[in-house]
């Protein structure tokens, strides 16, 4: 009787699991900042930008007829189930949400997000470049508001190259024998790392090779096309899986202990991160002291047509369950709409911005880094990576074609297959998918 | 036989109450009224908790919602889906694989540190039995945060231990080698627990059936094999099914492991992180509902089998 009891907690527990949706929606939200202005119309937001509450006092403090009221419900996937639940529930979602652009798609096939273009989004669209503004819309929907980018750059160690007298790569042909100058010179650590957890750093390496993965627009949310295994992917793949076959790049799962203190202990030499990436290496206690870091551009392919890539970025949208969406798009397009705001966002958060009265300013051009000894890295590296970066088009259920990524990108280098195989078979394993999730595929 | 000794149940005084019960008078009617008002706080957090969830979680999993369709009532057809569902029946395979290797390894384990602490009289089989238990007294999150650090390449000790010896350091976090990492991690969190219940059966033998042993010949090993584990089967049993139960929901070790292994534990390693998976990273929650309602039928359906194959050493009848 006992363990027939256990066994029926046991499936409430996993129903339960299932299931947190029918706890209904949260109270009024407490705030974590103070309200100024109690009479005026409260928009709830959730964000997880570091120093963002100096953004919410200044946005707050200039604005009587809105005032914002700020959570910090996790970042990342922490935000997004949450948030996916409430989707799930029919309340309990905030009014207006940082998100990654990579899933705007997830949630507006759901229609947990707001049509901006008809609450004014137009109006700011010339604030920001093509590009970015590409990442949030989808054809003629636009379902957020871009605030900070992640265009890629090479972040390295001068002091390891030099003492290897390896040049610093500009293709990835010059990466290629880098790494293997640096092995043959029996350096400790090795040039760069591939994480196959990866996720949007991998795609980003595909895209710069031209691959498209998905196209798909919300005006026939039934469609989609997919194609992750062209020859652009492929090729460069192969490239990696021959790195990887040859010693010459590490394995690590990325963003894991192991993987942090390796980016800071000269364990790696290179360091292919986005704008935010000089921000995530100086959050990391225990950096070696003497590390000599410095930013270039990524490497090229074809150095004759250099191609930008990109990697992260967040923005704002209106969720669907937004009490009044006028007010809440209000505070998606202001509240990092002036140059104030992007001084905090800059300086404490290490964000990239993408407001161009911001991103085309003398103040941001010249900003000096003294993580990289003085280098003007945006003049140097990021702003030019910025201005050549075309948009990306993720799909609708990004989360689990990441997922199918990782696990090939594994099963390729543990030798299991070889890279076009993993390419094809997660072609397939996501055409199944997506046909199972009624789309028709093009 | 032995076990007759220790289960043989009171004599039942059932059989008189149901003449007193309908006698009705207004003395017997006030009594129920109290009876009801202790027993309906249970039954209210009972049928909200346990009874409504479930109802729900089954409803839910009665319909099929896709990103591009919508949601349509399609009966059992999710049920359907699960049992012709690759990731699923994997996922199954794995934890019965589970079952088969660290139910035993636990049961030794347990069973083998309770008969030494039990034949020890010492200040040592004090310390030793709270150091065995130690680890199930750490959150089982903390435990597998732990271990992940302890199998970690860079900050692990595995590097110098192994280096000592002058062989190359195991990657602990392969495909192939990720199952023994993870059977080592729950055994050394409930081994210590299961030892504690096996332990307390142990002292609760009547010591004059030792004494007979010992007149009747009998050597230590001899004591332990041929009465003192029969005489706890009916606590071996309980242990077996909670290390069933709780092996077949398999979920909080793989999980957190899977921060640092993201390829080699997959996001539907264990048939509860396929439901989590689904439900909160791919949002299909009527999916996920079948999924988890599935898995709790069969955990319900192994326990019950289980309990009935063991009727006679458990002592349920």
């Amino acid at each position: 009787m006992k363990s027939k009891l256990l066994a029926a907690t046991g499936i409430a527990a996993v129903a339960a699991a299932a299931l947190t949706g029918c706890s209904g929606g949260e109270p009024e939200a407490s705030c974590t900042n103070e309200i100024v202005n109690p009479e005026a119309t409260q928009v709830s937001v959730w964000a997880w930008y570091p120093s963002f509450e100096a953004v919410v006092d200044l946005f707050n403090e200039s604005h009587d007829d809105v005032q914002i009221c700020w959570t910090n419900a996790g970042q990342g996937n922490d935000e997004y189930t949450k948030f996916s639940t409430a989707i799930e529930a029919g309340s309990g979602a905030p009014d207006v949400i940082m998100l990654e652009a990579e899933v705007l798609s997830s949630f507006s096939i759901r229609d947990a997000l707001v049509d901006l273009s008809e609450y004014g989004a137009g109006d700011v669209a010339a604030d920001y470049t093509e590009g970015a503004w590409k990442d949030v819309s989808s054809g003629d929907a636009v379902y957020a508001i871009p605030v900070d980018g992640g265009p890629m750059g090479m972040l390295y160690r001068q002091d390891i190259l030099d003492e290897y007298g390896i040049p610093v790569p500009t293709t990835w042909d010059e990466f290629a024998a880098a790494a293997q100058a640096l092995k043959d010179a029996g350096a400790p650590g090795v040039l760069a790392d591939f994480p196959t957890n990866g996720r949007a750093y991998n795609q980003a390496l595909f895209a710069q090779a031209g691959s498209v993965p998905f196209e798909y627009d919300n005006a026939k949310p039934t469609e989609i096309g997919i194609e992750v295994n062209d020859q652009g992917s492929k090729d460069v793949l192969a490239y990696w899986q021959g790195l990887v076959d040859q010693g010459l790049v590490a394995t690590d799962d990325a963003f894991t202990a192991d993987y942090n203190t390796k980016l800071v202990d000269g364990s790696y030499a290179v360091y292919i991160a986005a704008a935010w990436g000089p921000g995530y290496l100086g959050g990391l206690s225990d950096a070696d002291a003497d590390a000599v870091w410095k930013a270039a551009p990524v490497p090229q392919w074809d150095p004759a047509n250099p191609v930008q890539i990109n990697w992260g970025g967040s923005t704002f949208a209106v969720t669907s369950q937004a009490k009044d969406p006028e007010a809440a798009a209000i505070v998606a397009k202001e509240v990092f709409g002036t140059e104030e705001a992007w001084k905090i966002g800059i300086e404490e958060a290490a964000l990239f911005p993408l407001w161009k009265p911001v991103l085309e300013s003398d103040y941001f051009r010249d900003l000096e880094y003294p993580f990289f000894g003085g280098q003007q890295i945006n003049k140097d590296v990021f702003l030019p990576a910025a201005a050549g970066y075309t948009g990306f088009t993720f799909s609708p259920f990004q989360n689990y074609a990441y997922d199918q990524l990782t696990e090939e990108l594994f099963a390729m280098v543990e030798g299991e297959k070889d890279s076009a195989a993993a390419l094809d078979d997660l072609q397939a394993s996501l055409e199944q998918y997506a046909t199972e999730q009624g789309f028709t595929l093009n | 036989m032995t076990t007759q000794l220790t289960t043989a149940a009171p004599p039942a005084p059932a059989a008189a109450r149901p003449t007193r019960r309908s006698g009705g008078s207004t003395l017997v009617r006030r009594r129920q009224r109290w009876g009801w008002f202790f027993v309906v706080p249970f039954l209210v957090v009972f049928a909200l908790f346990l009874i409504f969830p479930l109802c729900y979680a089954f409803g839910m999993s009665l319909f099929t919602s896709t990103l591009a369709t919508g949601t349509d009532f399609t009966g059992f057809a999710n049920y359907a889906k699960a049992f012709s569902d690759p990731l699923f029946m994997e996922g199954l395979l794995r934890v019965l694989a589970f079952a088969a290797v660290m139910i035993p390894a636990q049961l030794l384990v347990a069973l083998a540190a309770a008969l030494v602490l039990d034949s020890l009289a010492t200040w040592v089989s004090k310390l030793s039995r709270l150091l065995i238990f130690a680890p199930y007294a750490i959150p089982v999150v903390i435990g597998a945060l732990m271990w992940s650090f302890l199998y970690s390449p860079r900050f692990g000790p595995s590097a110098s231990i192994f280096g000592l010896v002058g062989l190359p350091t195991p990657d602990f976090l392969a495909s192939d080698t990720v199952f023994g990492s993870l059977v080592n991690i729950v055994t050394w969190q409930w081994a210590g627990y299961y030892m504690v219940v096996i332990y307390a059966a142990l002292r609760s033998i009547d010591p004059s059936i030792y004494e007979a042993a010992r007149i009747d010949g009998a050597n230590g090993w001899q004591t332990a094999t041929r009465i003192k584990v029969p005489m706890i089967s009916s606590s071996m049993v309980m242990v077996i099914t909670f290390a069933l139960i709780g092996t077949l929901q398999f979920f909080t070790e793989p999980v957190v492991l899977r921060n640092i292994a993201q390829g080699a534990i997959d996001a539907a390693y264990t048939p509860n992180m396929y439901a989590f998976s689904l439900a909160f990273s791919y949002s299909q929650f009527n999916y996920a509902s079948a999924i988890a309602f599935s898995l709790g039928v069969l955990v319900f359906a192994g326990s019950y089998v289980f309990l009935f194959l063991t009727r006679k050493q458990s002592g349920l009848k």
